[in-house]
């Protein structure tokens, strides 16, 4: 290996490490990322991109189940899940492939095995043939290693029965019945995945809504609708045992009053949510410090040990791509010494489930805004009141803000129906640029589109709604 | 309670100054009227008086600190009776921190002025500056107004010194950012001027250089006049003025038995720019978004060159002054402004501004106009030319006068009309007499 020396060496070329290379290298630094096995991370070879990939098959599917409704007519609609798998894998193949040309175009190094912190700036990085490689050494380094399902015990995947969202993105059978474990954004996702193109899926989730982390409101509807199209939800239930047969697993499951039942499925998909990729990256030889499997860190990714950064999904919650590619920017920035270089604000991170429906939020719900001591506004616009979800054949859903009564802040918005994950943006934009009521009020919204939904639901929380 | 002593606002738009000298020590007494310190503006050196009287209990600014925010407590007073352990636990929490002297050549932040315990001494009443837009999110300008905050006062953390909602909160938390009290100036950050920075890498390429960190005079020059030529309309009119008539008129009145005076040109051309803009009110204006501000009085300012920048003397009402006045006034006021001891009200207020170049040999120049007024002229050298009079070639005295004006308050025809008539009154200057 020709240059074992750097300004910022990075551990793990996922979303947030290969921006933050980017943005390294772009700000003059010699940099270097470590990969251990796919450039793009979780997210672009086995998470979002390639998970959106499926969704779009079955999205597709599901309009040629229903080309009646419009006036076409599609005979004997089927699937192969082979292709729908093979086009997924596609996806992620150019996407990684093209990671690859960002990082040579920028003049990154990369280089490929796994890297363990020595302490003193130095790295060792084993081969991906398992031999060691020379000692790197860099100023800065950061930690980008991400996260990884997480096991419940007596529940572990098997990766043959039990599935983590790894075998769900490449499975062996089309499972006639699943049972989804966690209703989180990645459950919620291959439930819907797999339910659409057919399966009986049963979700089993032990919070008291769906999408624990969405609006009550939004999940209520979101549920409501899934339930209608054929999913089964059982909230405040946990799976306590899971009975492997030969091809088939029987899931024993305790609902709130104490009773259980049993669920015979062909595979389960356990999705109880994912935890920082902390072991044997050589922490124990610095003085960062950890904190519920993920490491700790200040607004600026900075670790208790001097030159040691972390960024991403290893440094702590929300996990979630955008975050860490943001998380990345802003330490790479701050090392540079760049000015108005500010912490990022945790709570303008958007949401985005690619379920049908669709959910998306940005900020506080309700609920969590009322804790707060705020005295709120809300506002609410049906799909039904828009033309565009209309002509669409998208009359569910909706689209709802809560405001700061006092100041006009917008302090959340949250939406439920076809296509909201590309509207979030819209708020996130205003909660970023800090409007109150009134900017929103005042913007011209383009007719006809379902962002209509958006100036309709602040216009509510005031009492001006027109179309309603 | 021990009093404190703020630093104190001189002119409307500063927003901090340098702490030049301290006249007294720790334990003086000190009566109301003492000059206690000198302060250096962005325009002059000032010196502090006292409003209170006691012992100088404790100096909290030492001399030579510069760029203390106006209102920041420079010192404490102890009134009679009070000993100085009424200094322990003392709060001179005034405003923020002085910064240390020359750390930075970027302008600071403006500071964030808490209400006064006391009136700032020597502070002119001022109307805030006009046209210097505070970039704040709609979410800070709300809560500020809630809490009846000046957003001027708070210092903005966000994209390119915006003032957003976390500066608001950390000034609600500090107890800073409260609006200025009334009839005190308010202090405004200078809008951020789209210049390079220090460590521009443009500027690695160039050859080596000596960093001048920026006076405070230096920024607001920069600030005032980036923001006229950004946001006034300017458009120029010129005329040749042919002086050798006023000339003569010069040469004869300086050669009076006894005269104790010696008219320049510019004396003459303050005088009929001053009668000028009396038979031409329309010029005599400010440009506001509500109205135009016409004015009753013509105050000419002079532009005066001084060590690091220029100022602004004002002629006041010269129209009524005679030549042997104006002529004795803007000499004293040239003096002072050279001797940095203009007082505010000196350099404060005028209608119009006269710039002369001419004594450079320059023959015409265009100049930025000074705001808020409405119009500025440029002086060049009176020199021979040739001219040409009914067809023949002669030679003249001739001097080129350029003007600029703000096109939102006056029109071509209206600027154009006031040289038809400053043109007549300097080709023919016993025409003052009329």
């Amino acid at each position: 290996m020709a240059d074992t020396s750097f300004d910022i060496l990075i551990i793990g070329g996922g979303p947030g490490g290969y921006v933050a290379a980017i943005r390294a290298a772009q700000l003059g630094f010699k940099t270097c990322v470590v990969e251990k096995q796919h450039l793009g991370g979780i997210c672009l070879n086995w998470g979002c991109i390639p998970t959106k990939a499926l969704l779009r098959s079955a999205e597709i599917y599901h309009y040629m189940k229903h080309a009646d409704a419009y006036g076409l007519s599609a005979k004997d609609v089927s699937f192969d899940i082979e292709k729908v798998i093979g086009r997924s894998r596609g996806v992620s193949k150019q996407l990684n492939g093209g990671v690859g040309h960002l990082l040579k175009k920028n003049k990154v190094t990369v280089v490929d095995g796994t890297a363990k912190l020595k302490g003193g700036g130095k790295v060792g990085v084993t081969g991906t043939d398992g031999k060691p490689l020379a000692d790197m050494s860099a100023k800065h380094i950061i930690v980008a290693t991400g996260a990884r399902p997480r096991a419940l015990p007596g529940l572990e995947p098997d990766g043959k029965l039990v599935w983590t969202y790894f075998e769900a993105l490449k499975p062996d059978i089309f499972p006639k019945k699943l049972l989804v474990i966690g209703s989180g954004a990645i459950g919620i996702e291959f439930a819907s995945f797999y339910q659409t193109l057919g399966a009986d899926v049963t979700v089993v989730e032990v919070m008291s809504q769906i999408m624990p982390v969405e609006d009550a409101e939004i999940s209520g509807i979101a549920r409501k609708q899934m339930e209608k199209s054929g999913l089964k939800i059982m909230t405040e239930a946990k799976v306590t045992k899971l009975a492997k047969g030969a091809n088939d697993v029987t899931c024993t499951v305790e609902t709130k009053d104490g009773k259980t039942q049993e669920i015979k499925v062909d595979r389960v998909i356990s999705a109880v949510g994912v935890q920082g990729n902390i072991e044997d990256i050589g922490l124990e030889n610095t003085k960062v410090k950890t904190d519920r499997g993920c490491i700790v860190i200040d607004g600026y990714g900075r670790t208790d040990e001097p030159g040691v950064y972390a960024i991403g999904d290893v440094a702590g919650p929300p996990m979630l791509a955008h975050k860490a590619e943001h998380e990345g920017v802003i330490c790479v920035e701050k090392i540079k010494g760049l000015d108005g270089v500010h912490p990022m604000e945790k709570t303008q991170i958007p949401g985005c489930t690619y379920c049908h429906p669709q959910v998306a939020s940005v900020g506080l719900t309700e609920a969590k805004a009322k804790e707060e001591g705020y005295k709120v506004k809300v506002g609410r616009f049906p799909f039904i009141g828009n033309g565009k979800a209309i002509a669409l054949g998208e009359p569910d859903g909706m689209i709802k803000t809560v405001f700061d009564e006092k100041t006009g802040q917008l302090l959340g918005a949250h939406m439920v129906g076809a296509e909201v994950t590309e509207l979030i943006q819209g708020f996130v934009i205003a909660m970023g640029l800090e409007t109150t009521e009134e900017e929103l009020m005042h913007t011209v919204f383009p007719h006809p589109t379902l962002s209509e939904m958006m100036h309709e639901s602040v216009l509510d929380a005031y009492g001006r709604v027109i179309h309603m | 309670m021990p009093i404190k002593i703020l630093m104190p606002a001189l002119s409307p738009t500063m927003t901090e100054g340098n702490l030049a000298k301290w006249h007294k020590k720790e334990g003086d007494a000190v009566e109301s009227g003492d000059v206690i310190a000198e302060i250096e503006t962005d325009k002059a050196t000032m010196e502090v008086e006292a409003v209170e009287e006691g012992t100088l209990g404790k100096i909290v600014v030492p001399e030579g600190t510069a760029d203390v925010a106006v209102n920041a407590v420079i010192a404490l007073l102890l009134e009679e009776g009070e000993d100085a352990s009424a200094l322990d636990g003392a709060d001179t929490s005034g405003g923020t921190a002085p910064a240390p002297a020359a750390e930075e050549a970027k302008p600071e932040p403006a500071a964030s002025p808490a209400p006064a315990a006391a009136p700032a001494p020597t502070a002119a009443p001022a109307p805030k500056a006009a046209g210097e837009r505070i970039f704040a999110s709609p979410l800070a300008k709300r809560i500020a107004s809630q809490e009846g905050l000046d957003l001027a006062a708070i210092s903005g953390s966000g994209p390119k010194g915006r003032v957003v909602k976390r500066d608001v909160d950390g000034a609600i938390a500090a107890g800073t950012g409260k609006a200025a009290p009334a009839g005190a100036p308010s202090a405004s950050a200078p809008p951020a001027a789209a210049a390079p920075t220090v460590d521009d890498p443009v500027f690695q390429n160039m050859p080596e250089y000596e960093a001048v960190a920026n006076s405070s005079m230096r920024k607001i020059i920069a600030s005032r006049l980036t923001a006229s030529a950004r946001d006034i309309p300017h458009f120029n009119v010129s005329a040749d003025i042919e002086i050798d008539k006023l000339l003569a008129a010069r040469k004869d009145l300086n050669g009076r038995d006894g005269a104790d005076y010696k008219i320049s040109v510019n004396d003459f051309v303050i005088k009929a720019v001053a009668v000028a803009l009396r038979r031409c009110p329309d010029v005599n204006v400010s440009y506001t978004d509500d109205a135009i501000l016409k004015f009753k009085k013509a105050d000419v300012s002079v532009a005066v060159a001084i060590e690091g920048g220029l100022i602004t003397p004002i002629i006041k009402d010269a129209g009524s002054l005679g030549l042997a006045a104006i002529s004795a006034k803007a000499k004293e006021l040239a003096g002072k402004a050279r001797d940095g001891k203009l007082a505010p009200e000196e350099f404060q207020g005028g209608t119009f501004t006269i710039s002369n170049l001419g004594m450079f040999g320059v023959k015409s120049f265009n100049s930025i106009i000074n705001p808020p007024q409405g119009g500025i002229l440029s002086v060049g050298a009176g020199e021979q030319r040739p001219v040409v009079k009914d067809g023949a070639l002669s030679v003249a005295t001739v001097m080129s006068l350029t003007l600029a004006v703000d096109h939102r308050c006056i029109d071509g025809a209206t600027a154009a009309g006031f040289m038809k008539e400053l043109k007549a009154i300097l080709e023919d200057p016993i025409s003052l007499l009329l």
